[in-house]
């Protein structure tokens, strides 16, 4: 009989898994989510049956104007994580320059985005076309203006955490950046389906 | 998650952002139909990926919320691309 070493059988770690931010913005998220589900869906459909005609008004957008608009929202998203990471590597109190910095460019893409949506509704509205033009406006007015409502929010929400990080005391916490990136981020994915779905999809 | 992972994923997003915008630009988009429209979707479906795991941080979140998200993120890409595919047949 031979005799074994008795092999050593690593334990594994403790798994930890974290949710970034507040559990509260997850819930609304997670309805946001399910809102705008629904309204992506019920554009397919209407799309589906209506083929020609939203080919037809689609060509009326302005698709390089969607892209840089994706471009901004990215660039934002981006800059948001880079000022949540700030944090977690220096602190609130150490990397309260460095987070300010990551959240004004945020805001400053934020604005861009909202500058130039503004600037395109502004043409559509010159041009006579409005809700009540076609199906496909009444959607695209109705996806493009609830997102660009959520778009408001979300700067509102980076402006009043820039306002932490900049004037009080004490710096804005971890958790309270990370649920602020959350409903950005979430801006940034609904985006990321709306712009193919409305502005390239024939 | 490492600053060099962001950056490496905003240029992912950039560069899936461009190709969208020439899925659309070169019309191909229109010519290829449903295949153009699997392809601008699938190309979606990867960006979101990447927000949800590596910019919302749900790469080490508990794996409901994870599933709850990606499969939002599938659910819908997936009954768009169907839509148009049932339609055009």
């Amino acid at each position: 009989m031979s005799s074994s070493t008795p092999s050593l059988r690593p334990v594994d770690a403790p798994v930890t898994s974290r949710l970034a931010g507040d559990l509260a913005i997850w819930f609304v998220i997670a309805a946001e989510l399910l809102t705008f589900g629904l309204l992506f869906v019920a554009y397919a459909v209407m799309r589906a049956r209506h083929t020609q005609a939203f080919d037809e008004a689609q060509r009326q957008l302005d698709r390089d104007t969607g892209a840089i608009n994706t471009v901004l929202l990215i660039a934002g998203s981006w800059c948001v994580a880079r000022a949540v990471h700030a944090m977690q590597a220096l602190g609130p109190a150490a990397g309260r320059a460095t987070v300010a910095r990551w959240l004004v460019a945020a805001i400053a893409c934020g604005s861009g985005f909202l500058a130039l949506k503004w600037h395109e509704y502004a043409l559509k509205w010159a041009a006579g076309i409005d809700l009540s033009t076609s199906d496909f406006f009444m959607f695209y007015y109705l996806l493009t203006g609830f997102h660009f409502l959520h778009v408001v929010a979300a700067l509102a929400i980076l402006l009043g955490l820039l306002a932490l990080t900049l004037w009080r005391r004490e710096p804005a916490s971890l958790h309270a950046l990370e649920t602020g990136a959350a409903f950005w981020h979430m801006v940034d994915l609904l985006w990321i389906v709306l712009f193919p779905l409305v502005y390239v999809m024939r | 998650m490492s600053a060099r992972r962001l950056n490496f994923v905003f240029v992912l997003l950039l560069a899936g952002t461009a190709l969208t915008w020439w899925l659309g630009d070169s019309g191909w988009a229109e010519r290829a139909g449903t295949w153009a429209v699997l392809a601008m979707f699938g190309v979606s479906v990867v960006k979101g990926t990447m927000v949800v795991l590596d910019f919302m941080a749900l790469r080490g979140a508990p794996a409901l919320w994870r599933r709850l998200m990606l499969g939002w993120l599938l659910g819908v890409s997936g009954a768009i691309v169907l839509i148009h595919a049932l339609a055009a047949r």
